[in-house]
């Protein structure tokens, strides 16, 4: 119980000071505290329309955050979700052109199982080289989205451009029938849900079987898991494939549900992002879906603070900034605080 | 000479020059890197050290009319941010890798933020020597224009290896990075060692992106940076935290980039993103046939075992 209130106590005060901090800099820039902060939370919270702009815009970054947190668990540190996220689109988006003309029943899904597969090969990779050859996983998984962009950009600038994408090259549209679509009244896209969903089905993997136990096991001490039998390469690839699985689920998602077709946009930093909210999250899928949410939420907001308070479009990166920082630095207070600790433990 | 051998010599000598002023970036931001990495900490937010460092750079010499003093006052806002690193990752259970993206969006966000007013106005560019005098080819002269900063650049490699090698502080860098216990052994004060490392490192990624700002391109937008300072813990592996290797990688990585534009200018598009990535393949493909499941990497300090394996 007190740990819990720990868990929930320590975040909430690292915002509360990270708002702060972001107050005295916009008051230092000459602007108006409560205004912008009006706007902030009306953009983000405020109405039912920015609430589904929240949404949306959290979708990918509970997939990305996956592609982090499940390697994590076994204690690697993977920084690859934006290469997974642009092979899963590239991948789903390739198949979703060949499979033009048949029923949209049958092309979404397998769509969506190859940005899935294809994403949890590319960060499987990365496992692969780590176990067997002994690569650095957070050195060889940033190269890769390098990589990854460059195949992409290859691509969509040469032999699978649509000639009338001149201002941003792009492949040849999907087949509108293969779009996913919203969710029923509203104009949030199905990856919002797909997002809760894998972060519940992720959470249940790791908190509720003995896979999870396994993997937490090795994650703590490889020796030991080894001693007591548990099939350590195998545990350290499936982690691996099922992170990239998600990632490349978000990219495939990104070209259903949103764009119609691979193009650079797949590149948009979602990797990025996911990796911090990972780290936020502590790498509980449980607590990625509210990290992403309120980093949703901050983007979404930013959009009104640019038009009602004229302030730079920047300013969202800068509160995003301030936040990262000071709930990463808060995660050396864990066990700080005496008020925290159990009775029987206190000396 | 056929047309087609002047082609291939204009291909060669843009590829070269493209080298040395796309290079120029890489090397600030790859010798920063090594530096804190010999000391036993990943920076991974120099991408935020650099663009941050272009605007202030821009900013400064447009107010004082000064290029170096923008130059100067780019690095400061680098060890800035690097001092932030430093200081949050001394304490327990914060991740060096987490803060460092966390600081790099961070610093994009501040530079983006601050750096609106500074879009248009034109500052002060750096001065360049005119090593291509000699010659009447428009080709060979733009291609032998080098800055001051490259050559600074070039000087600082070699004098780093001999700090590290030689120089009181720089054993002491390189005992913090390779084991804690020896450093506590001779009484050094670990994070304070970190702490200059990582400054002194952030500090020249500032430089470097004045060079962006103030020379090539040479002026101050949003677009600026193409991930130069993400790129910078890629070539120090590649370097094999080495930072006389650190300069040839860099001219290596701009070369790389280089060519493509330069192909591009006679005629040949095939593959240009394809050439723009084959640094990155190349370092993958030594990074797999050099590491080895039972030992670390060669050159790795192992401090950085922590990350390197579990």
């Amino acid at each position: 119980m007190l740990k819990t209130l720990e868990v929930v106590l320590i975040p909430v005060g690292a915002i509360i000071l990270s708002l702060l901090l972001f107050a005295i800099f916009i008051a230092l820039m000459g602007h108006e505290v409560s205004d912008v902060f009006y706007s902030l939370y009306r953009g983000a919270f405020g109405t039912w329309f920015s609430w589904q702009n929240t949404l949306i815009g959290a979708a990918p970054l509970m997939l990305t955050a996956l592609c982090t947190a499940l390697p994590a668990r076994i204690g690697f540190i993977v920084i690859g979700g934006e290469g997974a996220v642009v092979v899963g689109g590239l991948c789903s988006a390739l198949v979703g052109l060949a499979l033009a003309g048949i029923t949209a029943w049958l092309a979404l899904p397998i769509m969506l199982a190859i940005g899935f597969i294809f994403g949890g090969l590319w960060i499987m990779f990365i496992g692969y080289l780590r176990h067997y050859r002994g690569v650095n996983e957070t050195i060889s998984s940033l190269l890769l989205n390098y990589i990854a962009i460059a195949i992409l950009s290859f691509l969509i600038f040469g032999p699978l451009r649509d000639p009338s994408t001149l201002n941003k090259p792009s492949t040849f549209a999907i087949d509108e029938t293969f779009l996913i679509g919203n969710m029923g009244e509203t104009f949030i896209h199905w990856g919002f849900a797909y997002g809760v969903v894998f972060c519940l089905i992720y959470w249940f993997l790791l908190h509720k079987t003995t896979y999870g136990f396994s993997v937490d096991v090795s994650g703590g001490n490889v020796k030991a898991a080894q001693i007591s039998g548990l099939p350590v390469p195998k545990l350290i690839l499936s982690t691996f494939f099922l992170g990239g699985a998600a990632a490349g689920l978000a990219g495939a998602l990104e070209v259903v549900a949103v764009h119609g077709r691979a193009n650079s946009s797949l590149a948009a930093g979602y990797g990025y992002e996911g990796i911090l909210i990972a780290f936020i999250a502590r790498h509980n899928p449980l607590a990625i879906i509210p990290v992403a949410i309120l980093l949703g939420g901050i983007k979404a907001g930013n959009g009104l603070v640019q038009r009602a308070d004229d302030l730079p479009d920047a300013t969202g990166l800068v509160l995003q900034g301030i936040i990262f920082v000071v709930i990463l630095a808060s995660e050396s207070l864990y066990g700080r605080f005496k008020i925290f600790q159990p009775k029987e433990s206190r000396e | 000479m056929t047309a087609e051998d002047i082609g291939l010599w204009s291909v060669l000598i843009s590829v070269l020059g493209g080298a040395v002023r796309v290079g120029t970036p890489f090397l600030f931001v790859s010798l920063g890197e090594c530096l804190t990495e010999r000391s036993g900490r990943i920076n991974l937010g120099l991408e935020g050290n650099l663009v941050l460092g272009a605007m202030t750079g821009y900013a400064v010499a447009y107010f004082t009319n000064s290029a170096w003093l923008g130059v100067f006052s780019a690095g400061c806002t680098g060890a800035i941010l690097g001092m932030i690193h430093a200081l949050l990752c001394q304490n327990p259970r914060v991740n060096h890798i987490a803060v460092g993206i966390a600081l790099m969006i961070f610093g994009i966000g501040l530079a983006f933020f601050l750096g609106k007013p500074f879009i248009q106005p034109q500052a002060p560019r750096l001065p360049a020597l005119e090593l291509g005098f000699w010659s009447d080819s428009p080709v060979i002269r733009a291609a032998l224009e080098i800055n001051v900063l490259f050559i600074i650049g070039a000087m600082l490699a070699p004098a780093m290896w001999w700090f590290f090698h030689n120089a009181r502080w720089g054993l002491m860098v390189r005992t913090v990075g390779e084991s804690d216990d020896a450093a506590l052994a001779m009484g050094i004060n670990i994070n304070r060692v970190r702490l200059f490392a990582t400054m002194a490192g952030g500090f020249l990624a500032g430089v470097g992106g004045s060079f962006l700002s103030l020379y090539y391109p040479g002026s101050w937008n949003e677009g600026l940076s193409s991930g130069q300072g993400l790129m910078a813990v890629a070539l120090v592996i590649f370097a094999r935290w080495n930072p006389i290797y650190c300069l040839f990688a860099s001219l290596l990585f701009g070369g790389a980039a280089a060519l493509g534009p330069a192909l591009q200018s006679v005629g040949v598009t095939w593959g240009y993103y394809l050439f723009n990535a084959a640094p990155y393949f190349l370092t993958l493909i030594i990074m797999i046939f050099t590491s080895s499941s039972n030992r670390l990497l060669p050159g790795l300090p192992a401090s950085l075992g922590g990350v390197q394996s579990k």
